[in-house]
């Protein structure tokens, strides 16, 4: 346990100067979300409202299919794009 | 002295009956850190990719407007952009051009951006490691994107942005505003929407409630509305996961229940045996104690340690297919051990606590009745 605690710490204090480079490039090009769901446009910026979003009603508002999180696409729908 | 030697006989007694039952406890500890695996990996990995998306959103704008026609979010006239400056307590205005791109050939969605000081010049982008990495594409090569009137235009790639960035830039596509303008045909007086910077972070709200005043048709978002939508999005997807694991945790309740609170005939001999050699009922107690917290602290620094590794140092391939989705972009990252004390030690209590107790009281239970009923029944 005390060896998971220090492990924490020292990949923390690792991890300081690249984390510290991202919020620099955050600012940097005015970003606002993370590059997490990059699925579909919808999802890609859930923070800011945008056309035909599940966000646009308000920016905090849930993921408007939560099935997608559950439900991987089919293997013949990346295979044949239909 | 004495106290402490009567523990440790206790122990050296209880582990040395653990052991000759060890099929039955053996599967028992399995199940048992099996689900204390799963309830922490889904802890940590939440809690680090939360603080880590608090940490980097830090720097986030202040204040991003956006322009609502008809209920819905339009581009923004670079005009507005003065009408916010002259508010009181603004210290600047940035227009944002960004948009999206799909990518039919590789069937990915980019996110296009243009920088203030784009350092490379027309025709030329900077791409994100994801982009690189679907597209196969580096510095120095093309890359075909279809304009706003169909025709093909093509850009040379003249730097990838660093991998430990791809957090928040795995699909960027970074290029000059006069290319951005041409390939989506984006008139010259429209921004994407307006970043604003505010001088004292105590005046943000009273802000955006004078934007709102000044300019009815847009809806300012502040940051931190946007930390908090991250916040949102990991407890939602976080709570999807435990629910789906809670059907698993039920089974495991009742099975760590059924199996600490009915003594077996062969535990009911051990204990009349124990009593009939002068051990005191607070000594059966004392050992199916340590018989608990045995099975259960094993159990549960075993998950404990399991998660950590499947999280922190495998970046937790089990919940990539539900972050991932259909994402052909997902960036690889490693997550930042970033871990909630408060939140381990809650699953130490619900976990080590009720098993215990639940082994303590039906051999009380058996200590109490006379030695030669418990053996003979």
């Amino acid at each position: 346990m005390t060896g998971l605690a220090v492990h924490a710490a020292v990949e923390q204090q690792a991890a300081a100067a690249w984390l510290q480079r991202n919020a620099a490039l955050v600012r940097q090009h005015r970003l606002t979300d993370l590059s997490l769901f990059t699925e579909a446009r919808y999802t890609r910026n859930p923070s800011m409202a945008d056309l035909n979003t599940a966000f646009q009603d308000y920016p905090f508002s849930f993921e408007h299919f939560p099935s997608g999180s559950l439900v991987p696409v089919p293997e013949t729908v990346r295979k044949t794009g239909r | 002295m004495a106290w402490i030697d009567k523990q440790r006989n206790v122990i050296d007694f209880t582990l040395s009956s653990l052991l000759r039952r060890k099929g039955k406890n053996a599967a028992l500890v399995v199940v048992y850190t099996a689900v204390v695996f799963v309830l922490a990996s889904v802890m940590l990995f939440t809690h680090a990719l939360k603080r880590e998306a608090s940490i980097v959103l830090r720097d986030a704008p202040e204040i991003v407007l956006q322009r609502m026609v008809a209920g819905r979010h339009d581009l923004m006239p670079v005009s507005y952009a003065a009408v916010v400056d002259r508010i009181t307590g603004v210290s600047s205005v940035k227009p944002r051009l960004w948009g999206y791109y799909y990518d039919q050939l590789f069937r990915a969605n980019y996110t296009l951006l243009v920088p203030d000081d784009f350092r490379y010049g027309g025709g030329d982008i900077i791409i994100g490691e994801g982009v690189s990495r679907a597209g196969v594409t580096g510095e120095g090569n093309i890359m075909p994107f279809f304009g706003s009137d169909g025709k093909l235009v093509s850009y040379q790639v003249k730097e990838v942005l660093p991998s430990e960035s791809e957090l928040v830039s795995s699909d960027l596509i970074m290029m000059g505003e006069a290319d951005f303008r041409a390939l989506f045909s984006m008139p010259q007086d429209r921004v994407t929407d307006l970043a604003v910077t505010v001088a004292n972070p105590q005046e943000v709200l009273t802000v955006a409630a004078k934007i709102r005043q000044q300019l009815p048709d847009t809806r300012p978002i502040i940051r931190e509305e946007i930390v908090r939508t991250y916040d949102a999005i990991f407890d939602w997807r976080s709570g999807i996961m435990l629910v789906i694991f809670s059907g698993a945790l039920l089974a495991f309740v009742i099975f760590a229940w059924d199996k600490a609170s009915g003594l077996s005939a062969e535990e009911k001999r051990e204990i009349g045996i124990l009593k009939a050699t002068g051990w005191e009922t607070s000594d059966v107690i004392l050992m199916k104690f340590w018989e608990g917290m045995a099975i259960s602290f094993t159990s549960f620094t075993t998950g404990l340690i399991m998660a950590y590794i499947h999280v922190f140092f495998s970046s937790a391939p089990l919940f990539e297919p539900v972050m991932k989705g259909w994402a052909v972009l997902y960036p690889e990252f490693r997550v930042v051990p970033f871990i909630n004390f408060y939140q381990m030690a809650t699953l130490l209590f619900l976990t080590v606590v009720p098993y215990t107790t639940a082994t303590v009281i039906p051999s009380w239970r058996a200590a109490t009745v006379d030695p030669d009923a418990v053996m003979r029944s």
